[in-house]
C-alpha cells in the first residue's frame, strides 16, 4: 500500500472529520444551549435571548471586560516598545551575551505558567506592592515581551544592511536612517508581536489569578468565579459571543491574506 | 552588524533581572527558608509526602501527551499533503478553538460529562448508564487532550510540510514498503516537531490546576492544585509551595533536556 492510498483512506474514514468534531462539538453545544429557555444544559426548553440580555446587564462581567481590554492594550503597547528596543539591542550583542539573553527570553515561555504566577506573587509581596492593576500590568508585560522579541528576530536577520548604510551615506543621521529604512522593514514583525502579546494578555488566566487583587477582575478571572459560584447560561452566552468575535477576526485576517497573495500574483 | 548600539537592550535587561530572575530567586529562597527566614531543608523533604500526587500528575500528563501524539500525527501528515488553500482553512480551524478562553472550553466538557449531562442522556436513550464521567481521571485526561491537542498538531504540521513529496516517492520507487517510508523517511524528518509538540503538551498538562479542579472535582489533586493551595488556598504555606514549585521546575527542565537529546537538529521548533 502506498502513501497516497493511505491518505485517501484517512480522508474517507473521516478521520479529519472526527478531529474537527472533537474540537468543535463541545463549543457548538455550549453555544446552542445559550439560547435555551431553561437553565438545563441537556434538555431543550425553547428559544430565548434572555441570557444575552442578562449578560449585558451584568456589571461584574462588563467591568471585567473593560479591565481586560485596557490591560491588554496598555501591556501589549508597552511590551511592543520594550521588545522592539530589546530585539535591536540583543541583535547587536556579541555571540555569548546574545545567547544568554535569548535563553532568558525563552524562560518565561517554557516555564509552567503556575510557577511564573507564583514567583510574581512572591515578588510583589516582597516589595510590598499591593495586588491590582499595576501588578497585573507588570506580569503581563513580562510574559508578552518575549513574543515581540521572537517575532522581530527573524525580521532583523533578513534586513539588508546596505540600505541602512546607503541612507547614512546619503546624509541621514542614524535615527533618521532607522525611522526611514529599518522601521518600515521590521514593522510587520512588531505588529505580529503586538497582536500575539494582545491575545495572550486577553486570554491569560493562571498568571493573573496569582497577581490580582480582590477589586481587580479580568474577564478570565470573572469567568472562573462565575463557573465556581453559580452555573448560569450567561456563561454560554459569553462563550457564544467570544467564539463569534474570534471567528470574525480570523476570517478578516485571512481575507486580507488571500487578497495580498492575489495582488502579489498579479504583480509578478 | 547593522547597529553598533547595544543600548536599546538595557531596559529589557533590567526588566528581565527584576521581573524574571529576582522572582525565580525568591522561589528558590522561600523553598530553603522557614517563616523566620532561617535556612532549612524541611520544605524540600516535606515534598516527599506528596510523592503520590507527583506520580499521578506525571502519569496523567504522559497519557494525555501520548493520546495527543497519536491523534495529531496522522492528522498533521494528512494536513501537510492537502492543497495549499485547504491547508490554510484547516490551519484556521485548528487555531480557532485555541483563541477561546480555555476556562470556557473546559466548562463545555463539564456540562457534557455531568451525570445528567448530554452524553449520559444520549446513552440513556439506549438504556445505558448513567455513567460517572465527571470527577474521574479519565475526565482530566480528556480535558488535557482537548485543550492542548492543537499544540501538538501545529509543530508537527510545520515540520511535515517541509517533507518533500518526491522523497517519499523516491523511497517507494526504490522498493520501500509503507511502513518503510514511515520509519525511514517521515519519522526521522518529523522528529523536531514531535519533541516540541511533546513539550508544548506535557508542560501545561503536568502543571495544570484548572483542568483537574473543573473536571476532576475536589478530590483528584494534581501538582498544580497542590501549589495553588499553598499560595491561595486553605493550606497557606508559601515556603512549602515554593519547594514544590522548585521541584516541579527542576523536573520539567530535566525532562526537556532529556527530550532535546533525542532531537539533535538545530531547528527552531519551540514556537510555531
Amino acid at each position: 500500500m502506498n502513501v497516497q492510498k493511505l491518505l485517501k483512506k484517512i480522508f474517507s474514514s473521516g478521520y479529519t472529520g472526527f478531529i474537527f468534531l472533537f474540537l468543535y462539538a463541545p463549543i457548538f453545544i455550549l453555544i446552542i444551549f445559550s439560547f435555551n429557555a431553561s437553565k438545563s444544559k441537556s434538555v431543550w426548553a425553547g428559544f430565548t435571548l434572555e441570557w444575552y440580555g442578562r449578560l449585558f446587564q451584568n456589571e461584574f462581567i462588563i467591568s471585567a471586560f473593560r479591565n481586560t481590554i485596557i490591560l491588554a492594550l496598555v501591556s501589549s503597547v508597552l511590551a511592543a516598545i520594550l521588545g522592539t528596543a530589546a530585539a535591536i539591542g540583543i541583535y547587536s550583542l556579541k555571540k555569548r551575551p546574545k545567547a544568554v539573553m535569548m535563553n532568558l527570553t525563552y524562560l518565561p515561555i517554557l516555564n509552567p505558567e503556575i510557577i511564573t504566577g507564583v514567583s510574581f506573587m512572591l515578588l510583589f509581596a516582597f516589595i510590598k506592592l499591593s495586588p491590582g492593576f499595576l501588578t497585573l500590568l507588570i506580569a503581563h508585560i513580562s510574559f508578552s515581551t518575549p513574543y515581540v522579541i521572537l517575532n522581530l528576530m527573524p525580521k532583523l536577520r533578513q534586513l539588508d544592511r546596505y540600505q541602512y548604510e546607503a541612507a547614512l551615506d546619503l546624509g541621514c543621521n542614524p535615527f533618521q536612517a532607522f525611522r526611514k529604512v529599518i522601521f518600515p522593514e521590521i514593522f510587520p514583525g512588531i505588529l505580529s508581536g503586538f497582536l500575539m502579546a494582545f491575545t495572550y494578555s486577553i486570554d491569560d488566566f493562571v498568571i493573573s489569578y496569582f497577581v490580582t487583587g480582590p477589586e481587580m477582575q479580568t474577564l478570565p478571572i470573572a469567568i472562573y468565579s462565575m463557573i465556581r459560584k453559580q452555573i448560569s447560561p450567561e456563561i454560554n452566552a459569553l462563550s457564544a459571543i467570544m467564539f463569534t468575535v474570534v471567528l470574525v477576526m480570523l476570517i478578516l485576517v485571512n481575507i486580507k491574506d488571500i487578497r495580498e497573495t492575489k495582488k502579489r500574483e498579479i504583480k509578478y | 552588524m547593522i547597529f553598533k548600539s547595544r543600548l536599546p537592550a538595557a531596559p529589557y535587561i533590567i526588566w528581565v533581572a527584576v521581573f524574571i530572575l529576582v522572582p525565580l530567586f525568591l522561589v528558590f529562597f522561600f523553598a530553603f527558608t522557614d517563616t523566620g527566614g532561617n535556612f532549612t531543608v524541611v520544605n524540600i523533604s516535606d515534598v516527599a509526602k506528596f510523592g503520590p500526587v507527583f506520580i499521578r500528575s506525571v502519569l496523567l500528563g504522559l497519557i494525555a501527551t501520548a493520546v495527543c501524539l497519536i491523534l495529531a500525527y496522522p492528522f498533521a501528515f494528512a494536513m501537510s499533503r492537502m492543497r495549499r488553500g485547504l491547508q490554510k482553512i484547516v490551519m484556521m480551524l485548528i487555531i480557532l478553538p485555541m483563541w477561546m478562553n480555555y476556562l470556557l472550553r473546559t466548562y463545555a466538557w463539564m456540562t457534557l460529562l455531568e451525570t445528567n449531562g448530554l452524553i449520559n442522556r444520549f446513552a440513556g436513550f439506549f438504556g445505558l448508564g448513567p455513567f460517572q464521567m465527571l470527577n474521574t481521571d479519565g475526565a482530566i485526561v480528556l480535558g488535557m487532550v482537548y485543550n492542548y491537542l492543537p499544540f501538538m498538531i501545529l509543530p508537527l504540521y510545520t515540520v511535515m510540510i517541509r517533507i518533500d513529496e518526491s522523497l517519499i516517492e523516491a523511497a517507494q520507487d526504490l522498493g520501500a514498503s509503507f511502513t518503510g517510508v514511515i520509519i525511514k523517511i517521515i519519522a526521522p524528518l518529523s522528529k523536531p516537531g514531535v519533541t516540541s509538540g511533546i513539550t508544548m503538551v506535557f508542560v501545561p498538562s503536568v502543571s495544570t490546576f484548572i483542568i483537574s479542579r473543573m473536571l476532576g472535582g475536589g478530590a483528584n489533586f494534581l501538582i498544580g492544585d497542590l501549589i495553588e493551595q499553598q499560595f491561595l488556598g486553605n493550606a497557606y504555606n508559601p515556603h512549602l509551595g515554593s519547594a514544590i514549585s522548585l521541584i516541579l521546575m527542576v523536573f520539567i527542565l530535566l525532562s526537556m533536556a532529556l527530550l532535546n537529546r533525542f532531537d539533535d537538529d538545530e531547528t527552531e521548533g519551540m514556537l510555531v
